[in-house]
């Protein structure tokens, strides 16, 4: 059995994050948003204050002493990063401004390079916006085909499927780790074992993944992870492209300008080593630094306790949602991680979201930027509750009395 | 109300009735009440051409011109929260000249506690609707 936060241990976790004691409408903040974005620590804003207010200064190429302790800062969260996710070298870790930017990076540079017109990309039917647009607009650059695996009704990948799609005209497979909508945990174990098979390699989105389970990349064999700062209780604007080098080293860059390049003249210009390769422009330099406080955080708490927080309220809550009468749970694979999204009958999302809003418990409602899911379950949206660990059972417990209201108002 | 009533009068009419409740729960079941009441508008009007484009609740809506110079709307939602403001707006537009609709100040939704749904953020297709219903008028106005 894994330790859950008993409460004292809760009440000091809880204590980390000024923004869960405050009110909205009169009522005590509740949480349940976490899938679209983490609250932050206090350490969190400490770090980037203190780096803003003392050690600011461009990064990289002063030579004075400001500029060389933001460097240290900035690359230090670098080198927290590489080890908070186990990449064997710190060049692999690209910082981008989020998820949707290094999935973009990869479809347009490694893109670029190796999708020509007659080949084929696979995505799934649970991806985000952020893993569909940028390959569909490598396809329609390229004139390859993208092939999408469906799901089951449970909102699992139909593994049949996706093994009948790879073939040799697949370039490369990109899938997120957890579904953000459903919550489902696909097994990238297996779909990058299958795609290697083949010679293909695999992009993870990774954004709903790195909030809630420890990540080694190595030990995934991935060849591309992708995720997001503020996800996992980082600063917004920051996020983290990790690739196996030999593949970055073969990419050309993304964008050009400053830091991304060795010597420029007018006829040509070579470009730096990795990281940089990829990181033109002055970086979200506190962005960085904040990142790399908020893996500590994270490490901090334990990613064992993390876990079983999280399993406990997925559990309590799909026990509790499922005792509501015309409340149907849609997406329940069996490998799943804290969220939970349902429809009541009769009651529109929105409708429900505002009366919640209006008790001071914040969900998300409607297509959560996943279009397909919505067309393939024929709903107009839905109601996503998203828990982290600092979520407690009275947390689900308000919510499950906010429908009891929504349901006599609207019902 | 009577047919005669100017924008501004309807409005106050409206701040008027939102004042007898006292807290958020009685003006949400009232707004609720309104969308319960609004008359739904025929099937062949909830196509692609009569929506207006919301993330999260569609709303629909047409208008027609009369020979005095006023505009008539329908329009309706999937939502009953957006309809409820769906029926409020039709309340005060309904059947005014269309220059008045053009230029009409609409901030009796700010007077009520409801402002927060003209929010961009709310993507309930509201903000359009007005938007459109002011483009109708000002057509007719050209």
């Amino acid at each position: 059995m894994m330790p859950t936060l008993a409460a004292p241990d809760l009440k000091a976790v809880r204590a980390d994050f000024p923004a869960l004691h405050q009110e909205v409408y009169g009522h005590p903040l509740v949480y349940l948003d976490n899938a679209a974005s983490g609250l932050k620590p206090q350490v969190v804003a400490d770090r980037v204050q203190h780096y803003y207010a003392l050690e600011h200064s461009n990064v990289h190429r002063g030579v004075h002493y400001l500029s060389q302790q933001a460097t240290d800062a900035y690359e230090g969260a670098r080198r927290t990063i590489q080890t908070f996710i186990n990449a064997a070298s710190v060049q692999e870790v690209i910082y981008t401004k989020g998820t949707t930017d290094a999935i973009n990076l990869v479809a347009s540079s490694y893109g670029r390079d190796n999708v020509k017109a007659g080949d084929e990309v696979i995505i799934s039917y649970l991806e985000h916006h952020a893993n569909i647009v940028p390959w569909q607009m490598l396809c329609d650059a390229t004139g390859a085909t993208l092939r999408v695996i469906p799901i089951t009704d449970e909102g699992e990948l139909d593994y049949d499927a996706f093994q009948r799609l790879l073939n040799e005209r697949t370039k490369i497979v990109a899938v997120n780790h957890i579904s953000n909508t459903l919550g489902t945990i696909n097994p990238v174990e297996r779909i990058i074992a299958d795609a290697h098979s083949m010679g293909v390699p695999v992009l993870l989105d990774g954004a709903q993944a790195i909030p809630h389970l420890k990540i080694d990349v190595q030990a995934l064999d991935v060849d591309f992870y992708c995720f997001s700062g503020h996800k996992m209780f980082g600063p917004t604007g920051i996020g983290i492209l990790y690739g196996k080098q030999e593949l970055l080293d073969a990419m050309p860059p993304y964008q050009g300008g400053g830091d991304m390049i060795d010597v420029v003249t007018f006829e040509k210009t070579t470009f730096n080593e990795l990281p940089h390769k990829f990181e033109a422009g002055t970086p979200h330099i506190a962005g960085g630094i904040g990142l790399g406080t908020a893996a500590d955080y994270i490490n901090e708490v334990g990613h064992e306790t993390i876990a079983a927080q999280e399993h406990y309220l997925l559990q309590y809550g799909t026990e509790r949602l499922e005792s509501i009468d015309g409340l149907r749970i849609i997406g329940t694979a069996r490998d799943k991680t804290s969220v939970l999204s349902f429809v009541l009958d009769g009651i529109h999302p929105y409708d429900a979201g505002t009366i919640l809003d209006r008790l001071g418990i914040a969900v998300r409602t409607g297509h959560h930027c996943t279009q397909p899911i919505m067309q393939r379950y024929g709903l107009p949206g839905t109601i996503r509750a998203s828990m982290a660990f600092y979520n407690t059972a009275s947390d689900i417990d308000a919510l499950v009395d906010g429908l009891g209201r929504v349901k006599q108002m609207l019902g | 109300m009577t047919i005669t009533s100017t924008i501004a009068e309807r409005s106050a009419e409206i701040v008027e009735e939102f004042a007898l409740f006292d807290d958020w729960f009685g003006r949400y079941e009232h707004l609720i009440e309104q969308g319960r009441d609004l008359p739904e508008i025929e099937d062949e009007y909830k196509t692609e051409d009569y929506r207006i484009r919301g993330c999260q609740s569609q709303v629909w809506m047409r208008a027609e011109d009369s020979a005095d110079g006023t505009v008539h709307y329908k329009a309706d939602s999937d939502a009953l929260i957006t309809r409820g403001l769906v029926a409020l707006m039709i309340r005060v537009l309904d059947q005014q000249p269309a220059d008045a609709i053009v230029s009409a100040e609409l901030d009796f939704l700010d007077d009520i506690g409801m402002n927060e749904h003209l929010s961009s953020t709310r993507k309930n297709g509201l903000h359009a609707m007005i938007k459109q219903m002011k483009r109708y008028a000002l057509a007719l106005t050209n």
